[in-house]
């Protein structure tokens, strides 16, 4: 599996380290209980076109948000995780 | 038909033309007591002990594929019950007690070796904690025994004890641990169920999950609908995607694990042997191959195939810790598709739908378990309330705290 990188070019997904689903939204501080739980355990999971944070820990270090299929490893989009913030 | 040695001197003697299929191929019915969603290990073992243990026969088992299509043959057949947390250690030696009758029991050979399994250690550190582990499992009445470096070396002859930045120090034995022949888990229990009267539907794919008034009357399938008034789901890999048709959403991401065999050797290893200091694990077959297997690619995928940086990673592994397999061709690999849990523990529970019940999160340490979750997954699902031995194995842990991290890596699936 080859991610192009925004800053980099492809690379090897060895270069890279997954932290995971891209969509959940950190709640503010005074959300109940399920929102959390939500936040830090449940996932939606997916099969198919999946938006996940990828960190090019070997490379320029960014942070970048992949979309990507699961089921086929099709990688569909890269963008910088800065820029999808302020831009989604 | 009964397996016995008669029963193979009467077929041997005609030429094995009476032999007849291991189950039945049934058509659905239209309405069953209770249903089990995924005709993997854990599926078939709770339509098994359903019968068995419950009395509780109009049951069927749905699986997409085929027998053995899913993780049951996916795995590197290793069962052991070495583990820190009490929920896990009482749970996964009633499994390991499981597989020791089990043979008599479902009147089938799994070839069930207790061949030992070898945990090494590389630092003073690791050897502190495996030696609580085994102390911990010693107090639970499990097997464990710490090793020394020559009293590994004795039993693992062969291997680069002195590698330069990885020396074993010693290694944490559990000699009741060992190997079992996969498939015939899967095979075993699929007939031993079939004989107690459980209807095994295979390529019946569950597509929908009817729940009406909060409580569960049936799945839609790829042959129909199936009414029920029990539902059980053990489809690890894809858990999350059917307990979605319920409206759940689980603490699950599923992961890739890639396994491997090399080609036949004579026998050079008669143990599991696990490196410490990397993630590889191997044992070696009747058949004389080598079955060795790493740690998850670590992003999210449903292919059942995983990339190259792990398999290389791997093979470095291997190679460092048993130099003379670097002459070894590999003969073949794959990818099973896992139930990676937010805490690394797996959940048998019921759900928030009356009459629908969960066994998932496994990570990749479900085949060891198969005995004992579908021991435990038939007696919730039978009795409607979970056993003492997997009532902490719950579905509400990660709203309430009382989560069961092994490993302490916290809420990341992709740790585990």
């Amino acid at each position: 599996m080859r991610i192009t990188c925004p800053h980099c070019g492809p690379r090897g997904n060895d270069e890279f380290t997954v932290l995971g689903a891209a969509d959940p939204v950190r709640p503010g501080p005074d959300a109940p209980l399920a929102g959390w739980v939500a936040y830090v355990h449940e996932r939606e999971n997916l099969r198919g076109s999946h938006r996940e944070l990828w960190h090019h820990q070997a490379g320029c270090r960014a942070w970048l948000v992949v979309e990507r299929d699961t089921w086929t490893h099709a990688v569909i989009a890269v963008r910088a995780a800065r820029e999808a913030e302020q831009a989604p | 038909m009964h397996y016995s040695i008669f029963s193979l001197l009467r077929n041997a003697l005609s030429g094995n033309r009476l032999w007849t299929p291991a189950w039945r191929d049934p058509e659905p019915k239209a309405f069953y007591d209770t249903l089990i969603v995924g005709g993997g290990g854990h599926g078939l073992a709770t339509a098994y002990y359903l019968a068995k243990e419950h009395g509780i026969t109009d049951v069927a088992v749905l699986e997409k594929g085929y027998i053995g299509s899913g993780n049951v043959g996916r795995n590197t057949t290793i069962i052991r019950s070495n583990y820190l947390l009490p929920a896990n250690t009482h749970f996964y030696e009633k499994s390991l007690q499981l597989w020791e009758g089990l043979e008599q029991d479902i009147n089938y050979n799994a070839m069930i070796s207790q061949r030992g399994v070898i945990n090494l250690f590389h630092s003073d550190g690791q050897r502190d904690a495996f030696a609580r582990r085994g102390n911990a499992m010693r107090l639970a009445g499990v097997d464990a025994e710490l090793l020394d470096a020559d009293g590994v070396r004795a039993l693992v002859p062969g291997m680069n004890m002195n590698d330069a930045r990885f020396p074993v120090q010693g290694g944490l034995l559990q000699r009741r641990g060992g190997t079992v022949r996969h498939d015939a888990v899967a095979w075993g229990y699929a007939r031993a169920a079939d004989r107690r009267g459980v209807d095994i539907l295979q390529h019946t794919e569950v597509t929908g999950i009817r729940v009406e008034a909060g409580r569960v009357t049936g799945v839609e399938t790829t042959r129909g609908f199936i009414g029920a008034r029990r539902v059980g789901l053990a489809a690890a890999g894809n858990s999350g995607r059917v307990a979605a048709m319920a409206g759940l959403r689980l603490p699950i991401e599923t992961h890739v694990l890639q396994a491997f065999v090399s080609e036949a050797i004579k026998p050079v290893i008669d143990t599991v042997v696990t490196f410490g200091a990397g993630h590889f694990y191997v044992s070696q077959s009747d058949k004389g191959g080598l079955v060795f297997g790493g740690d998850i690619d670590g992003y999210n995928s449903y292919a059942q195939r995983g990339s190259l940086p792990v398999v290389e990673e791997v093979m470095e592994c291997a190679v460092a810790l048993f130099p003379a397999f670097s002459r070894l061709r590999y003969l073949r690999q794959w990818g099973g598709v896992m139930d990676m849990c937010m805490d690394g523990s797996p959940i048998i529970d019921r759900t928030p739908v009356d009459g629908l019940f969960l066994n998932c999160g496994w990570c990749y340490g479900g085949f060891k378990a198969t005995p004992a979750s579908g021991w435990c997954f038939a007696h919730t699902i039978a009795t409607g309330a979970p056993h003492a031995l997997n009532a902490d194995f719950r579905l509400d842990r990660f709203a309430t705290g009382a989560v069961l991290d092994e490993k302490g890596a916290g809420a990341q699936a992709n740790l585990h």
